[in-house]
């Protein structure tokens, strides 16, 4: 049985407002864009201590990102925030000119990501951005499981140079990893050592993949649970020392296979050390509208999928 | 000591020169502002050239919304001491840092975003002017668009910004030549009153009727940085002839991104002397 527990569930999105706070207070350079959606990312601590470091653009999501962008020539080190959505699919051109190919030091932060936006449907639930934003030259990708990873992650990004894209979520979840743990950008953490397989799993999976390991266990199959809360850069190593030992891999995310980290564990595998790979993930379709865990469930998304996904890749 | 008079005139050969070699670029727009970077960069902005950096605290900065008209920068950026003018001939050439559309990608001296593609620059330009605010920095920001470029949304949404949080230490000047790749503006998609349409979006409006004598370029310039720190962002429309210089290229849409062959070159040359030694 993995020895996690959920200190009392939390959403992620408030792992990065208090984060952001604790920014304000630590680090006098950063600051914080917003395009009208203050009080859904959890800014509004940060907007009201910090009323001058604070600038809140109007529906204006290119804009913001461009002025993101602007903030960094003066030595301003500026975090985004809107949907993910918003944050990704709807400035992608913008993110692409003026800030990764210009090497600007923006924090794009994204909530609401994936199917656990829940009721607002299709139109919200971007299931690609991972992909997006993986492909962009230099942009590091970070994919907290709990509030206490998003928070660490927040924190961790001031001091990393560069442009970076953190997803994060709506939804109340289990809230299970240490909270002073500081956070290592660019290395996985295996949570649950074992043998016969590796689940991969990144964001919200992470503690369904922890929930699947127990039923798993409970059929004397020994499961190593890796979350990748970084995305990019990936820690290849840590996936091909895992795999070294268990053979196969099913990987876990709230996100499309095509561009997710199924993709990028199946293609680290293939060049390196080919073995059989499941994916937990969504299968080339939009979303809807529906409570998160209706989603999580019919779109196959949580721990009894990742079980029957590992039952599967262990007869090939 | 060269005059401010010498610049325009060679770095209309600087583009067609450079452009001219790859048989890539985009001279029409770049000839029509070159009146206006002259002013520029050699009698407004308060830069430090020897010793660019890309955080440019206590300077003036300047932002290229319509990136395509790179060559005019980089013959200007050069001549004004950014890098060597012999860097020139790279233009659009494999491993150059002079690339088709401006970029930091490669470190080039004088560019702080890369721009190429439309309607961004505005924005950036208003971050940079929050920072510098920020920064109890005085100096100021200059921006400069296509007039076709306005069409793009992300304009707008900048203009709305920086008309409503009074961004006040901000300089945009539109190059309004009435051309664009597909025709007039007029043809592809009339843009009415450029004026009252800043106007409205709460920006200290200018008219420029000559964009192309500099003397006019000089005093508008001016003018503008006294109506700065007044509550309300500056915007220039600045009327230009695209190809001005070149009596076969100005006034058409024909040379937004067509280089003169052999023969178009030598013609063209003729037309502007080398007062400042070509590259």
């Amino acid at each position: 049985m993995h020895p996690y527990t959920n200190q009392g569930s939390q959403d992620t999105r408030s792992g990065f407002g208090a984060g952001l706070l604790e920014l304000g207070r630590r680090n006098p350079h950063v600051v914080a864009l917003c395009a009208d959606l203050t009080g859904s990312l959890k800014m509004d601590a940060f907007a009201k201590e910090f009323p001058d470091r604070f600038f809140q653009t109007g529906i204006a999501e290119a804009h913001m990102m461009g002025m993101a962008a602007g903030l960094t020539i003066g030595g301003w080190i500026p975090f985004t925030g809107t949907f993910a959505n918003f944050s990704t699919g709807r400035v992608y051109d913008q993110i692409r000119q003026s800030i990764a190919y210009s090497d600007k030091n923006v924090k794009i932060c994204a909530s609401h990501a994936g199917l656990t936006l829940g009721e607002d449907g299709a139109t919200h639930q971007i299931l690609e951005d991972i992909g997006l934003m993986k492909m962009l030259p230099g942009m590091t990708v970070l994919v907290p499981a709990d509030y206490n990873q998003t928070k660490a992650a927040t924190i961790a990004l001031a001091d990393h140079h560069g442009p970076a894209y953190l997803r994060f979520g709506r939804p109340k979840v289990a809230n299970f990893t240490p909270a002073d743990k500081p956070f290592v950008i660019g290395k996985a953490d295996v949570l649950v050592e074992g043998s016969d397989l590796t689940i991969a799993a990144t964001g919200h999976l992470v503690w369904e993949a922890l929930e699947a390991s127990n039923t798993l266990a409970a059929q004397s199959i020994s499961a190593e649970v890796i979350n990748f809360a970084t995305i990019k850069p990936f820690d290849t190593e840590a996936l091909l020392k895992s795999v070294t030992k268990t053979g196969r891999v099913v990987t876990a995310e709230e996100h499309q296979r095509h561009g997710g980290l199924g993709d990028l564990v199946a293609q680290t595998l293939g060049m390196h050390r080919p073995a059989p790979v499941e994916m937990v993930a969504v299968n080339d379709s939009f979303g809807e509208s529906g409570t998160p865990a209706q989603l999580m469930d019919k779109y196959g998304l949580n721990a009894a999928a990742i079980v029957e996904a590992a039952l599967k890749v262990r007869n090939r | 000591m060269a005059s401010i008079y010498d610049y325009p005139s060679q770095i209309r050969r600087d583009i067609l020169r450079m452009v001219h070699k790859p048989q890539s670029g985009h001279p029409g727009g770049s000839m029509g502002c070159t009146e206006f970077f002259t002013a520029l960069y050699f009698e407004v902005l308060r830069h430090n050239p020897a010793a660019f950096s890309m955080d440019g605290r206590g300077e003036d900065l300047f932002f290229l919304s319509n990136g395509h008209i790179s060559p005019v920068l980089y013959s200007t950026l050069a001549r004004a001491g950014y890098f060597p003018v012999a860097e020139l001939s790279t233009f659009r050439l494999i491993n150059t840092r002079l690339q088709g559309h401006p970029t930091t990608h490669d470190g080039l001296p004088g560019v702080r975003i890369a721009s190429g593609s439309l309607g961004q620059g505005l924005s950036v330009a208003v971050g940079a002017a929050q920072a510098k605010k920020l920064n109890g920095d005085n100096h100021l920001v200059y921006t400069l668009h296509g007039d076709g470029e306005l069409q793009e949304g992300q304009i707008w949404e900048a203009a709305m910004y920086a008309g409503a949080k009074k961004v006040d230490n901000l300089i945009a000047t539109v190059d309004a030549n009435g051309q664009q790749i597909d025709g007039s503006t007029d043809e592809v998609l009339p843009m009415g009153d450029l004026g009252a349409k800043f106007a409205a979006f709460g920006w200290d409006v200018m008219h420029l009727e000559h964009g192309n004598d500099l003397d006019a370029v000089r005093a508008v310039l001016r003018e503008a940085g006294t109506r700065t720190g007044k509550g309300k962002p500056v915007v220039i429309i600045m009327k230009t002839a695209m190809g001005h210089g070149v009596d076969f290229m100005a006034g058409t849409h024909k040379w937004h991104g067509v280089a003169p062959n052999d023969d178009e070159l030598v013609r063209a040359l003729a037309q502007c002397p080398e007062t400042l030694g070509d590259y």
